[in-house]
């Protein structure tokens, strides 16, 4: 188990040398850099060339790489640009902010998906099974920013019972418990955007696992056995069908941390995924390449939470 | 029914364990845009028999020609269509899922395929334990010395009981499923193509694994499989089925002996002989297993039937006793069919 563990850990940093070289040049040979994004129309082209050179936009993309790089091993990837401090104490301020909202929506698409894709599954061609269906496609097909629009019109606009967006209500300065529920309405329409679209394909997925582990013979065994259907289904079912489940849960833990781009932008919610969305407006490029970094490095570990994850579950799967 | 009271007799007077009356099992084929029923599978299209205390019967066909069906059926894995299937004289699909449970450890089931009929989560020691603890037959504290007898007797080492199923060989997996079946003390085990997945020499271990556990415990087995020479070395009695119905029941002896139906013997003539230098006289049937969704007219085996008469089309022939207990379902039961294909081996 260490041994898998350190060998894992070691092939990441080759990989993400890698993702490093393509996300630097990739970007620094986008036309364009975060000079021109706020050029006066006053500044001499003299003094133009003068900013780029003092942020080092002049060097040989080459050489920036691995001016980047050298810091970047210390793990400084430089300051960025429009929030004039460090990319990693940026991220690191509004990282948790994601990870609330991922969070309570990942546990809600969980608690939707699961119950509901076991049901569809044992009572397959069902009313509730077509019911389950038509929410998941519904859930499949409405991108968040639609499903988010909708809701800050009836919630926010028409009915005015949620507050339209942000984290607090600006001004209050709420303390206690006033603010943890001002918060609380706040995070009410991106939770359920995000949890809605996301449990219909987690749904649909638990669903067909659940169906495929539900004709297997050792089903039938278990039936022979003589056992309750109860434990037929949540012993002997389940357990077997969570096995690609978890591993879905596994690759879904960096999207808890690296934020929700859009849903973030759609209701201002001043997380991660809509600071990085501002960094690409702003070419940012410094805190942009800091947090696909992040992301990099969190799906690799996701990826490798996930492996240990499928042995922890199936007694074939032995990691070598 | 008609054929009621011919219905084989061939251990009248024992001591009946399970008696099947006129079983059907049809599974509905869906199709269109609201999934409609738009026919039937008659995989099992109306099966009488008896199987006495104690004693074997062998039930043989090809592939797909329902057989493992009834098996499953008589357990009421499945539900029936029509029919009834009498346990120590109590009808099966009577009973309520509650009484169901508690009748099922006396009766339980081997599959062919021993590693997918196993969860591949749990460890043999909880496979085998599990219903034990279920049905009360033991306690948390006695259930692993249990187990550990019941894996001994099956010649299973006692110290595999924390391992997983993957970790067996396919012999060893098929001593797991007949020790889980046997872990209940059932009366009855319906033994679903044992050996079919197995090498030779491991067949022969199982068998005589299964006959050495009847005559220690009288235990009854339904013994389905398409080995003619297996069926024949284990069974008391043999039924042979076409297309969802039997063609012809009789003691193995009889049967193998003096078979009446023109299929049974075309079977017969196709199995290998442990002779190089035997000359065989093979009956070769034309064409293949009708589909059982659209069954032909008559005699199901009109078809291919080296023999076929104009009645044969349309009138179905009845299984009957042609003495001894010996039933065939042929207009032409015993009726001489000249082999079409001559060669050495």
């Amino acid at each position: 188990m260490a041994k898998f563990l350190v060998r894992r850990l070691l092939q990441m940093i080759p990989l993400l040398l890698g993702i490093s070289i393509i996300v630097f040049f990739l970007t620094a040979m986008m036309p364009g850099d975060a000079v021109d994004a706020k050029v006066n129309p006053n500044m001499t082209q003299e003094q133009i060339l003068h900013l780029k050179e003092m942020y080092g936009l002049t060097d040989p993309i080459p050489v920036r790489y691995v001016k980047w790089l050298v810091n970047a091993v210390q793990l400084d990837f430089g300051d960025s640009l429009t929030y004039l401090k460090p990319v990693t104490s940026v991220i690191n301020d509004y990282m948790w902010n994601s990870f609330i909202l991922s969070l309570i929506a990942f546990i809600l698409q969980l608690v939707i998906a699961i119950p509901i894709g076991i049901v569809s599954a044992t009572r397959q061609y069902s009313a509730v099974d077509t019911a389950g269906t038509v929410f998941a496609l519904l859930g499949i097909s409405l991108p968040s920013f639609f499903l988010g629009l909708l809701f800050q019109k009836i919630f926010a606009i028409d009915l005015q019972w949620l507050p339209l967006s942000g984290m607090s209500t600006a001004g209050a300065n709420y303390t206690g418990f006033a603010h943890y529920w001002d918060v609380f309405l706040h995070l009410l329409m991106p939770i359920l955007v995000l949890s809605l679209v996301s449990a219909g394909a987690m749904m649909r997925y638990v669903r067909t696992a659940m169906l495929e582990v539900i004709h297997q013979d050792y089903i039938r065994t278990a039936r022979a056995k003589g056992l309750s259907e109860k434990v037929v289904i949540y012993k002997h079912a389940l357990r077997n069908a969570m096995i690609p489940v978890i591993t879905y849960i596994g690759f879904s833990l960096p999207t808890l941390f690296s934020g929700a781009m859009i849903t973030e932008k759609v209701f201002g919610f001043p997380g991660i995924g809509k600071v990085a969305y501002d960094a690409i407006i702003k070419r940012d490029y410094p805190l942009y390449i800091g947090f696909t970094m992040f992301v990099a490095v969190l799906t690799l570990l996701g990826n490798l939470l996930a492996d240990i994850l499928y042995a922890a579950a199936d007694p074939r799967i032995k990691m070598e | 029914m008609s054929h009621e009271e011919k219905r084989p007799a061939a251990n009248a007077g024992q001591d009946t364990l399970i008696e099947v009356q006129d079983l059907k099992k049809y599974f509905p084929i869906k199709g269109g845009l609201f999934r409609k029923t738009v026919g039937y599978v008659k995989a099992v299209d109306g099966v009488s028999f008896s199987i006495a205390r104690g004693k074997t019967f062998g039930l043989v066909g090809e592939s797909g020609c329902g057989k493992s069906t009834v098996g499953r059926t008589l357990l009421r894995l499945y539900e029936k269509t029509d029919g009834s299937v009498l346990f120590e004289g109590e009808d099966i699909f009577a009973l309520s899922r509650k009484h169901l449970r508690a009748v099922r450890p006396q009766m339980q089931i081997v599959f062919q395929d021993p590693y997918s009929s196993l969860n591949p989560r749990m460890s043999i020691g909880q496979a085998i334990g599990e219903p034990m603890l279920t049905h009360r037959l033991c306690t948390k504290g006695d259930v692993r010395k249990k187990v550990s007898q019941i894996m001994e007797e099956c010649g299973l080492p006692s110290y595999y009981i924390e391992r997983y199923p993957h970790e067996f060989s396919g012999g060893q997996r098929q001593r797991i499923g007949i020790a889980r079946a046997l872990a209940l003390n059932p009366k009855f085990i319906v033994c679903d193509e044992p050996v079919s997945a197995l090498d030779v020499s491991i067949q022969a271990q199982i068998i005589n694994l299964l006959t050495d556990l009847q005559r220690e415990r009288g235990i009854t087995y339904l013994f389905i499989s398409h080995d003619l020479s297996v069926v024949e070395h284990i069974s008391d009695y043999v039924g042979v089925m076409y297309l969802g119905s039997l063609v012809e029941t009789g003691s193995q002896e009889a049967l193998y002996q003096n078979p009446l139906h023109p299929y049974t013997k075309a079977l017969l003539s196709a199995a290998p002989v442990p002779d190089p230098h035997a000359k065989r006289n093979r009956i070769l049937l034309s064409g293949d297993i009708p589909s059982p969704a659209n069954p032909p007219s008559g005699c199901k085996f009109h078809t291919r039937c080296p023999i076929a008469q104009e009645i044969c089309a349309s009138q179905v022939p009845q299984l009957v006793d042609c003495g001894d207990g010996h039933c065939c379902a042929c207009h032409f039961a015993g009726a001489e069919v000249k082999p079409n294909s001559q060669r050495e081996q």
